[in-house]
C-alpha cells in the first residue's frame, strides 16, 4: 500500500471537563509501520485514537500526517484518509452488509452505484465475506461483523488505519481470524495504530509498542525492548499482570 | 315505562342508526381520516424539525423547540383548536376564504408536532452514540449521519409510539367540530351529534363511537404487533454463529511473525 502516510502525535492534551485524559502524548508511527498501544483501562488509549481522526479535538498539541498538521483540515475530509475500526463493530444494523460498505463510497468518494458495488464486493471478498453481501449485520457472527467493519474502512482507501480494541468484544474462537486479517494488512504496509489487549499480536506484528498509563506514553519501543527489557516499573507491573 | 327499555331505545335504536349510517360512512369517515392522517403527516414533518432542534448543540434552536413542545403538549387540545381556529380565522379568510377546515388541520398538526417531536427525539437519542461515531469516522457529515444512519434506525424504534399518536389524533379530530364545519366537512362525531340532536336519540352518536372503535382498535393491535416484531426481530435467515468462515483466515505467516 504505497499510499500510506507517517503519523505523529506531538504533546497531545485532552480533558473532559476537569478530567485530564491525555496529558501530553507523543507517538511516532513511520509510514507503513504498525504501532500497538497497550496499557490499563482508563489510561486514555481509545481517547488517543479518536484525536487522530478528530472525533475528539485535542486541547493542545498537534496531529501530523506525513509531517503536516491535520488540525486545520476539514474533519470530514481528514476522516476519509483515516479508517477506524471499533470494539463493538458499529455496523449500521438497518442496512445490508453491502450497503454498509457502499454508503461512504457513494457519498464521500462519489462513486456511481455500479462502481461502489464493485469496490465493496472486492473488499468484502478480501475479508472472505463476499457471500454475505446481502445479509444484515445482525445475521453475522461477531467475527464476521468485525471483518465487514474492516472492509468498510478499507474500501475508502485510507492512508492510516486505527483499531480500537477490535477483538475485545469477540468470542475467543473468533479473535484469531480478525487478528490474522489485521496482521495481513500490517504486512501489506498499511500504517496502523492498534489499541489492543492482545499482547501476542503486539509482540508479533507491531513495529512499535507504546505503553500508556494515566494519559501519557510512559515507554515506547520495539516489541522486544518493551516485552523483554521494560524499563519503567509501572510497565513491568502491567506486563506481569497480563502475560 | 320500563326504564331498561327506555335505555335500550336511547342507545340502540336501529332505525336511527340505519338513517345515519350512509352519511357517517361517506362524509364522516373520510373527513375524520383526512383530518387525522394529514395532521399526522404535517405533525411528523414538524416533529422531525423539533426533534433535531431539541437535541441541537445550539441553544437558539434547543430553546424554542422546548417552548413549542411545552405549549402544545401542555394546552388542552380543545383550547388549542379554538385558539388557532378562531384566532387565525381572519388570516385564513384572506388565504382560503371562510373555511375553518384547514385551520382545524393546522391546530391538530401543531398538537401532534409537540408529541411526535418528543417521540422522535427519544427515538434518536435511543440510538447508540457509537453509531454516530462510526458514521462520522467514515467521513459523513453530521447531517448525512443523522439522515442516513441515525434517523432511519430511530424511526423503526418509534413506530409503535407514532401509531399511538395517530390513534390520539383520530380521537382529537372530533374536537374540530367547534369550528363550525360545512355540512360536507363534518367528521364522524359531528354527524353523530347532529343526528342525535335532531332526533333526541343517542343511537347515531353511539354509531359514531363504533366507527371510532373500528378505526382505533385495529390500530392498537397493530401497535402491539409492531412492538412484538421489533422486540423479537424477524426470524434469522442465516446462521448467527458457529460459522466456519470465522476460522478460515488463519493466513500463513500471520501469526508467525512480521514478514515485511
Amino acid at each position: 500500500m504505497s499510499s500510506s502516510v507517517s503519523l505523529a502525535l506531538r504533546d497531545v492534551h485532552l480533558a473532559f471537563g476537569r478530567n485530564q485524559v491525555l496529558r501530553g502524548v507523543d507517538l511516532e508511527v513511520a509510514r507503513g509501520a504498525t504501532a500497538c498501544v497497550i496499557g490499563p483501562s482508563g489510561s486514555g488509549k481509545s481517547t488517543l485514537l479518536r484525536t487522530v481522526n478528530r472525533l475528539l479535538e485535542p486541547d493542545r498539541g498537534d496531529v501530523l500526517l506525513d509531517g503536516r498538521s491535520v488540525l486545520r483540515d476539514d474533519p470530514d475530509v481528514l476522516r476519509q484518509r483515516v479508517g477506524m475500526v471499533f470494539q463493538q463493530f458499529n455496523l449500521f444494523p438497518h442496512m445490508s452488509v453491502l450497503r454498509n460498505v457502499t454508503l461512504a463510497l457513494r457519498r464521500k468518494r462519489r462513486l456511481g452505484d455500479d462502481e461502489a458495488v464493485a469496490v465493496a464486493r472486492e473488499h468484502l471478498d478480501r475479508v472472505g465475506l463476499a457471500a454475505k453481501a446481502d445479509a444484515r449485520p445482525g445475521q453475522l457472527s461477531g467475527g464476521q461483523q468485525q471483518r465487514v467493519a474492516i472492509a468498510r474502512a478499507l474500501a475508502m482507501q485510507p492512508e492510516v488505519m486505527l483499531f480500537d480494541e477490535a477483538t475485545s468484544a469477540l468470542d475467543p474462537e473468533l479473535v484469531k481470524g480478525v487478528l490474522a486479517l489485521m496482521a495481513e494488512l500490517s504486512a501489506q504496509g498499511m500504517t496502523m495504530v492498534v489499541v489492543t489487549h492482545e499482547m501476542g499480536f503486539a509482540r508479533e506484528v507491531a513495529d512499535t509498542v507504546a505503553f500508556m498509563d494515566a494519559g501519557v506514553v510512559l515507554e515506547a519501543g520495539a516489541p522486544n525492548a518493551i516485552f523483554e527489557a521494560a524499563q519503567h516499573p509501572r510497565l513491568r507491573r502491567f506486563l506481569s499482570q497480563v502475560l | 315505562m320500563d326504564p331498561l327499555r327506555t335505555l335500550w331505545e336511547t342507545f340502540f335504536d336501529w332505525e336511527s342508526m340505519r338513517e345515519a349510517l350512509p352519511e357517517m360512512l361517506t362524509v364522516g369517515l373520510p373527513n375524520t381520516l383526512i383530518l387525522a392522517v394529514t395532521a399526522a403527516l404535517l405533525g411528523s414533518a414538524l416533529g422531525i424539525l423539533l426533534a433535531v432542534a431539541g437535541i441541537s448543540r445550539t441553544r437558539w434552536l434547543r430553546w424554542p423547540a422546548r417552548v413549542w413542545t411545552d405549549v402544545f403538549r401542555g394546552l388542552p387540545a380543545a383550547a388549542t383548536i379554538l385558539l388557532i381556529g378562531v384566532g387565525l380565522a381572519p388570516l385564513g379568510m384572506q388565504v382560503w376564504g371562510p373555511n375553518p377546515y384547514p385551520l382545524g388541520i393546522l391546530a391538530l398538526s401543531l398538537i401532534a408536532s409537540a408529541y411526535i417531536g418528543e417521540i422522535f427525539r427519544s427515538g434518536i437519542q435511543s440510538i447508540e452514540a457509537t453509531q454516530l461515531e462510526a458514521a462520522r469516522a467514515l467521513g459523513l457529515s453530521w447531517g448525512e449521519a443523522m439522515r442516513l444512519v441515525i434517523i432511519p434506525q430511530g424511526i423503526r424504534r418509534i413506530l409503535p409510539a407514532w401509531v399511538n399518536q395517530l390513534i390520539a389524533l383520530i380521537k382529537d379530530s372530533s374536537l374540530v367540530y367547534f369550528l363550525g364545519l360545512l355540512a360536507s366537512q363534518r367528521e364522524l362525531f359531528r354527524i353523530g351529534q347532529d343526528y342525535a340532536a335532531n332526533t333526541g336519540n343517542q343511537s347515531a352518536l353511539l354509531l359514531a363511537g363504533l366507527c371510532y372503535l373500528a378505526l382505533t382498535v385495529p390500530l392498537t393491535h397493530a401497535v402491539n404487533w409492531i412492538d412484538r416484531r421489533l422486540r423479537h426481530g424477524r426470524p434469522a435467515t442465516g446462521p448467527a454463529h458457529d460459522d466456519p468462515d470465522d476460522l478460515d483466515l488463519a493466513l500463513p505467516g500471520a501469526a508467525g511473525g512480521n514478514q515485511r
